[in-house]
């Protein structure tokens, strides 16, 4: 008895830390921001800073396509002869962002709407286009922080259909959807129903109300779940995700602009920025493209190939390493 | 003091109590998973626990398995079930099942079989066969044990099925995790009231079922016995 008391014991402790453990990997922890991030730990020794002779740190927010990003722009600064300190997969903008301002990390990948949306306190910008954004940017970014330039490649917040859905109802808008929305049920993350390129904007800017909105999450598996069950008809999805294509889903053209432009674009602390890395990162943005990007998200999300590998592979087929 | 007025302001609008998203339909959704679940696990875990408690084999067995079923965690059976069984009800109704089945086995293996054997001799003196032992001597007078495992896995059941929210459905744990998403501090709370407040509600509920089945004679001698417990308490 006594043996089988203590085996249930160690049992008992194995799956309680397993309980821990699963409640650390909490989906919803992203929506908070990660801890991952503890300010000071790395590279608060002045190792950054330093100018031409320092490490160049890069960061990355914590999603597949953020790590590939951060992977190239580390291997071409790197292929300039800099030495590069990678600082990968730390949370969201809310954390990271100010860790860029603090001089923590020097390089992250960013979008235009999104980072405009973030430093201007979340206000709805007039002019969407990316030339408008880009300008806003200049404009708003903190002291010793530039963008560079944009890549033409976007990944954008949209709304999806299945294939069945666009045939049944003729959907390849957002205007198009506006006709039977009452009809359908949508599904996305709870901030859906509250931020402005969400419910809201869809109401005012398409007149879409849906019949029902199902709180999931953004773009991952509840939202893959529910749309291929057909649980809801329309799913809150990234333009750049693998899973649209592989699904063969339609994503409805945002035909009035709802939704800013978001070119990926690098940000960077200006005392890291040599010519050298600037025209490398910039060769990178003139080469990059969405399907480039949708390209290489399948492959990390799909076919679970390391971002790193993957990185590394477009660059060398590029031929940006040089 | 501004967050209770906007607590206050939340649980008093009446958009807050309309519709698919309002607190009565999130209410009637979680009383629903929780009935349901906990339905299924008295139908799966009394028998067993009777069973056992009647035949005296194999208890300590049960007891330990379910015991360690108690250990495993309904947030991750319900990423788990969702992973397998997809979206849904079902992996909420696993993970709640899971976690009601273990009390009530306990409960009623040893309210069996804390029954005065005398009780149980003189039923089968009378004649009566092991059903009829088990039906009308021996689960009456362990309904009180039996009783409180059904009421304490019934509580848990309410307050856990909050994670159905995780998996993309209702109940009140839809307030706690869409508050989160949108920073609606006030939403998070009055999810979190509301779902503390029904777990009370279905404590007093079960406690008065329990006083309606448990036998007037039985609940006499009970009381008697805590008395007479009592005043020995003192005396010595």
């Amino acid at each position: 008895m006594r043996v089988l008391r203590l085996a249930a014991v160690l049992v008992v402790i194995v799956l309680s830390a397993g309980a821990c453990a699963s409640q650390g990997g909490d989906p919803l922890a992203q929506d908070t921001g990660d801890t991952a991030t503890e300010p000071g730990t790395a590279a608060s020794d002045g190792a950054t800073g330093a100018g031409e002779q320092g490490t160049v740190v890069v960061g990355s927010a914590n999603f597949p396509e953020q790590l590939i990003l951060a992977n190239m722009y580390a291997d071409v600064i790197e292929s300039t002869g800099a030495t590069v300190e990678r600082r990968l997969n730390l949370g969201s903008r809310e954390v990271i962002f100010p860790a860029l301002e603090s001089g923590e990390i020097d390089v992250l990948p960013e979008y235009t709407g999104a980072l405009n949306a973030f430093i201007t306190g979340g206000e709805e910008a007039e002019d969407t286009s990316t030339d408008a954004l880009l300008a806003s940017l200049e404009e708003n970014l903190p002291e010793g922080v530039v963008h560079l330039e944009a890549s033409e490649a976007q990944d954008r917040d949209a709304h999806a259909v299945t294939q069945e859905t666009a045939e049944e109802f003729g959907l390849k808008t957002l205007s198009d959807l506006a006709e039977v929305s009452d009809q359908l049920v949508a599904g996305g993350p709870p901030e859906e129903e509250t931020r402005f390129v969400g419910l809201p904007g869809l109401k005012e800017v398409y007149g879409i109300e849906f019949k029902e909105f199902r709180a999931l999450d953004a773009g991952g598996p509840l939202t893959t779940e529910a749309l291929n069950s057909g649980q809801i008809d329309v799913g809150r999805v990234f333009t750049t995700q693998g899973v649209i294509e592989e699904e063969g889903w339609v994503v409805l053209e945002d035909d009035k602009g709802l939704v800013p432009s978001e070119n990926v674009v690098p940000v960077v602390r200006e005392e890291v920025l040599t010519p050298e890395i600037e025209a490398a990162l910039n060769e990178l943005s003139a080469t990059l493209t969405t399907d480039d990007l949708i390209d290489l998200n399948k492959r990390v999300e799909i076919d679970k190939e390391d971002p790193d590998a993957v990185a590394r592979d477009y660059l060398e087929e590029k031929g940006l390493l040089e | 003091m501004d967050i209770l007025s906007a607590l206050a302001g939340w649980l008093t609008d009446p958009a807050n109590w309309q519709g698919s998203d309002g607190i009565p339909n999130r209410i009637f959704e979680h009383v629903w998973y929780s009935l349901t679940a906990t339905a299924v696990a008295v139908a799966i875990a009394l028998p067993i626990g009777l069973a056992l408690g009647h035949t005296g084999r194999g208890g300590q067995l049960a007891i330990n398995v379910s015991n360690v079923g108690r250990a495993i965690p309904s947030f991750g059976i319900i990423i788990l079930a969702f992973i397998l069984a997809g979206i849904g009800f079902i992996p909420v109704l696993i993970a709640l099942v899971a976690l009601a089945i273990p009390p009530i086995i306990t409960n009623s293996y040893v309210g069996i079989r804390a029954v005065d054997p005398e009780i149980r001799e003189a039923a089968a003196g009378m004649g009566m066969t092991g059903a009829q032992i088990l039906r009308r001597a021996e689960l009456p007078v362990a309904m009180p044990l039996v009783m409180a495992g059904i009421r304490t896995s019934a509580v848990q059941v309410v307050a856990t099925a909050t994670l159905a929210a995780v998996i993309g459905l209702g109940g009140l744990g839809r307030y706690i995790i869409s508050g989160f998403s949108q920073q609606d501090t006030p939403q998070v709370l009055g999810g979190a009231i509301l779902v503390a407040l029904l777990s009370l509600a279905t404590e007093a509920g079960l406690g008065a079922v329990q006083r309606a089945v448990v036998s007037e004679g039985l609940a006499q001698r009970n009381a008697e016995a805590a008395v007479a417990a009592k005043v020995s308490a003192t005396t010595t």
